[in-house]
């Protein structure tokens, strides 16, 4: 990567750009009238969607721009692509762009699967001559065969986004701008999507993605830009900036607290994690043990309840989880707030992140309260051997003729 | 990503030697030494494709598909015929009423065509607009294109129906054609333009566009004569300058410069004078606005995706 940064010239360059919007609540000529002069600024909004962001992207690299939602990752991404004009600064773009930003888009449900394949190629910025040299690659590709003269609205909604996708990354782009597109589609088209844009990498074009997931960013980019509030927090290696993102979320979360009352006769209130010498912590190594706190407050006393909680990947797959009534354990009567210590002896875990849920339930009082995602935290690996999420020592035992 | 493969390295190659698009306050603006029409021609496969789909879509799965270009505005012509012709009496002060009116029709629904296919276009195509970014001019030329051909094939009902009526002018008359029809054009892209981009900030626009179209065919010489206001003027005693103001109605000016290229029974009352003189300043006066109306356009366009 340092070879190329060297070697690669700058494709993306943005100069503190800024970009505010104006949010109109009236919308026809008789609402502007009423509203119009002094009155009319109560029905304006100005808000600042991207705060005086400079940047410059050097080509071959995967960029993934993280964020919250409304921190304006998208927005950055429509102004890169032209889409918007920024309101400061400017931005400087070359080599042929692509976006894939929504598939389909510019698909005529009238037209066939060829007409609209040539409209679409044309809209991505293919000439004639270039489309009709893909075109076979195309149709192929998507695996529509005969139906490509049937009109597009007689397809099914798995055969319109195939053929849309064909058709983007059939043509050849310098700068290839994905808005969270990934995440539509079953896995066998995640996968194809994410087989695609890897070797897009090793064919040195530009890639410039949004998305939520870490997991994403991990496997993909080579850089990540953490953006809150429309300006830029982090700027650099990839586990880094998921660590970053990570640190932007949880503040969010803090600052979004639910009011401290207890509204439910059993709630589950926060979850700590904490190391063995007692520290609150945030990232665990392979193999250390993990203590979950979770506080839990009840508005009347109840005589027998139970608590649980999982670890979840941040795509919601659990890995791990266990409750009181599984350990066999009898809790005292609760009747205020109280905190229950779990202990995890050994986090065998894969490298990455994981959330924690705990949830709450009243036995001799029915009722029951979960929180969702109270925690996260990063796992560590000694030897970064493995991809999963379990930890695993592996090696090559030998080899040998059969 | 130690080694870089071969074909990075072409395309690296390649792109250091490319200029930069600049995306500003003002859009995007193009490389090409052309600026905006030369990535307009660029993309003229596109605007040739989007004209197709328009037209493709507009009349599939329908029976009579195509003919439907004619035959709307026939009924339309035999409306005003018959009851503004005949039971009104217009015909009566117009030699070969049917070319007469029929011309000035075809003029004036190209013009309609053109305005109001461009005010809605960039709503119409808000997905691609909000999507993908694209010289945005191209909608409002695209449903101008579309406009165009229901145009040309409208054209061809006039010349076979002027022939007919043995009402065609001497050939060198009919050099009137090409400056009206450039003088309509012009005005109906830059009328196109601006109201396309005020459309989508203003959603009243498109129907406040309707009225006035509806407005403008009856302020432009078709189902009545350039004689006929003559002498509404002179009967009122109003001054001059009331005619003058009426003949600098671009579309007067364009509808009578068609009549004059079909219908041949006109005399030289039934024009104004120096014809030539008032389209051309009247065409000037439309490059200005054109030039106007696309410097608005280009101002509005950066925020096209957010408020679509």
């Amino acid at each position: 990567m340092s070879d190329n940064a060297t070697l690669a010239p700058d494709i993306v360059r943005l100069t503190s750009v800024s970009k505010h919007f104006r949010v109109r609540k009236d919308n026809s000529l008789k609402d502007r009238v009423v509203h119009l002069g002094r009155l009319g600024k109560s029905f304006r909004r100005d808000f600042v969607a991207v705060d005086d962001v400079s940047l410059t992207i050097q080509a071959g690299t995967t960029v993934g721009l993280l964020g919250a939602n409304g921190s304006g990752k998208s927005t950055l991404l429509k102004l890169i692509g032209g889409i918007l004009s920024p309101s400061t600064g400017h931005i400087e773009t070359r080599g042929r762009m692509a976006a894939l930003l929504e598939l389909g888009a510019g698909f005529h449900p009238d037209l066939s699967g060829r007409e609209n394949v040539y409209l679409n190629a044309s809209i991505l910025g293919m000439t004639r001559e270039e489309i009709d040299r893909e075109f076979d690659n195309i149709v192929e590709f998507s695996g529509i065969g005969d139906f490509i003269d049937t009109a597009v609205k007689f397809y099914s909604s798995g055969m319109y986004v195939r053929l849309a996708f064909s058709v983007a990354i059939h043509t050849d782009p310098d700068v290839l701008l994905v808005d969270e597109v990934l995440a539509v589609g079953d896995e066998t088209f995640q996968r194809k999507c994410m087989d695609r844009i890897t070797e897009f990498r090793a064919q040195g074009r530009t890639i410039i993605l949004v998305t939520h997931s870490a997991q994403q960013v991990a496997e993909l980019c080579d850089r990540g830009i953490v953006l809150k509030d429309g300006a830029v927090v982090f700027d650099g290696e990839t586990r880094e900036a998921i660590g970053a993102l990570r640190d932007v979320l949880e503040g969010r979360r803090v600052g979004e607290a639910p009011p401290e009352q207890t509204v439910h006769p059993i709630q589950v209130k926060r979850v700590e994690l904490l190391a063995d010498d007692g520290s609150r912590t945030k990232t665990v190594n392979e193999g250390d043990p993990l203590t979950i706190r979770i506080h839990v407050d009840s508005m009347k006393p109840i005589e027998r309840w139970e608590l649980g909680f999982s670890i979840d990947t941040p795509l919601g797959h659990m890995v791990l989880a266990s409750n009181t009534e599984m350990l066999e354990h009898r809790l005292d009567p609760i009747a205020g707030p109280v905190s229950v210590d779990l202990r995890v002896a050994a986090v065998n875990l894969g490298a990455g992140q994981y959330y924690v849920n705990a949830n709450a339930a009243g036995v001799s009082e029915p009722s029951s309260h979960g929180l969702a995602q109270g925690a996260l935290f990063t796992v560590k690996t000694r030897e970064e051997v493995t991809v999963g999420t379990v930890a695993a020592s592996v090696s090559i035992a030998g080899s040998s003729y059969v | 990503m130690a080694t870089m493969s071969e074909e990075s390295a072409a395309r690296f190659a390649r792109i250091s030697e490319l200029p930069y698009a600049v995306v500003d306050v003002t859009g995007r603006r193009s490389t090409g030494r052309l600026g905006k029409v030369g990535e307009i021609l660029g993309r003229r496969d596109l605007l040739n494709l989007l004209v197709r789909r328009d037209l493709q879509a507009r009349y599939r799965d329908s029976f009579l598909g195509f003919l439907w270009t004619v035959i709307r505005p026939l009924i339309q012509f035999l409306m005003y015929f018959i009851v503004l012709g005949q039971f009104l009496r217009a015909a009566e002060g117009i030699d070969n009423f049917a070319v007469y009116l029929f011309s000035g029709l075809t003029l004036y629904v190209f013009f309609n065509d053109m305005v109001f296919g461009a005010t809605g276009s960039i709503l119409q195509n808000g997905g691609l607009v909000k999507k993908i970014y694209l010289p945005r001019e191209i909608f409002p030329l695209a449903s101008i294109g579309g406009a165009g051909f229901m145009f040309l094939v409208q054209l061809g009902v006039l010349v076979v129906a002027a022939m007919l009526f043995r009402a065609l002018p001497e050939p060198a008359e009919m050099l009137w054609f090409f400056p009206s029809v450039i003088l309509i054009t012009i005005y109906g892209l830059a009328i196109g333009l601006l109201l396309s981009a005020l459309n989508v900030y203003l959603r009243d626009i498109q129907y406040l566009t309707e009225v006035v179209l509806m407005l403008a065919m009856w302020g432009a010489p078709i189902v009545y004569s350039w004689r006929m206001v003559q002498d509404v003027i002179n009967r009122f005693q109003l001054p001059e300058w009331v005619l003058d103001i009426y003949a600098a109605n671009p579309l007067t000016i364009a509808v009578l410069g068609f009549h004059r290229a079909f219908w041949g029974a006109g005399t030289a009352e039934d024009y104004p004078a120096q014809l030539g003189l008032r389209m051309l300043i009247a065409g000037v006066v439309g490059l200005v606005l054109l030039v106007i109306s696309h410097r608005v356009f280009t101002r509005m366009q950066g925020n096209f995706a957010q408020e679509l």
